[in-house]
């Protein structure tokens, strides 16, 4: 394969600004909950391109757990999501500064 | 050949992510995020790691998508008032990915010599890493799972049942006594 390295890390650089800019610019609390599996996502696959230009397996099993965890995040994540909106009817994020006020 | 489903897909990948931001409907943007999942798939399998391909369209594009869609729909957020975000957020947010690209330019654009990046272009050819040699087989991952990262899986487990069990009481709403609580039809 004569793509670099460096291009894979390209890629997984744009994605993660993609994803920081996502979190920063929407409302929707389900829409930046994705943009946060986007960041993960990126950095995974940085992960994998990391352990095959350097001949090694543990990156790719890190990743390997990095997707479990992100299972069981995404789980707890959308139950607390629909816990709140149960609670308080929105998930805007506007609408959620009970803290701030 | 590899070089263009490379362009290809990083493509795809990257274009289904900026829908996804920038989309005003939450569905439509899940649906871009399942096309920018499977693009990295496609990156997956062209790094030659197999296994991970299968688990990002099992986990990812499977189930995790299916979940945000089925809350997305179940949580109606169109029928609230629109919100549009104000010049602030839009202003914090544009400066936020600014200083990040600028952070990545500066990175890729400096000489060699000095640039934190290695240059790496070609795979290596002979098994030579301290670690686990790398394998296209799922024997590898098996293999470092159960001896070098034994201690991590059986973690992940216990982390799993954790959020298993963190899921039911979030959601059944447990009262002080231990009971969980009568949900009968609401009487308005």
């Amino acid at each position: 394969m004569t793509v670099g390295l460096n291009a894979f890390l390209l890629v997984s650089g744009l994605l993660f600004a993609i994803g920081f800019f996502g979190v920063l610019l929407r409302r929707n609390t389900l829409v930046i909950y994705m943009c946060l599996e986007l960041m993960l996502n990126a950095v995974n696959l940085a992960l994998v391109a990391f352990a095959r230009y350097h001949d090694s397996l543990d990156g790719a099993i890190f990743v390997f757990f990095s997707i479990t965890v992100a299972a069981a995040e995404v789980a707890v994540g959308l139950a607390i999501a629909v816990a709140l909106y149960r609670k308080r009817q929105t998930i805007l994020v506007q609408e959620l500064a009970a803290m701030k006020d | 050949m590899e070089n263009f489903l490379f362009y290809l897909f990083s493509v795809l990948t990257i274009l289904g992510a900026l829908l996804l931001v920038v989309n005003r409907n939450a569905v439509n943007g899940a649906m871009f995020m399942i096309i920018s999942l499977i693009g990295m798939a496609a990156l997956f399998l062209l790094l030659e790691a197999y296994f991970l391909f299968i688990l990002q369209i099992l986990v990812y594009a499977g189930a995790v998508m299916v979940l945000f869609l089925f809350i997305v729909m179940l949580i109606d957020v169109e029928k609230g008032p629109k919100t549009r975000p104000d010049g602030l957020t839009i202003a914090a947010s544009i400066v936020g990915l600014a200083l990040l690209l600028l952070g990545i330019i500066a990175v890729f654009t400096t000489d060699s010599a000095t640039s934190a990046l290695p240059e790496v272009t070609k795979l290596p050819e002979a098994a030579s890493a301290a670690g686990i040699p790398f394998g296209t087989s799922v024997r590898g991952y098996g293999y470092g799972l159960f001896t070098k990262y034994m201690l991590p899986f059986q973690v992940t487990g216990f982390l799993l049942l954790i959020a298993m069990i963190g899921v039911i009481v979030v959601s059944k709403k447990i009262t002080a006594s231990g009971d969980a609580e009568k949900e009968g039809p609401k009487k308005a």
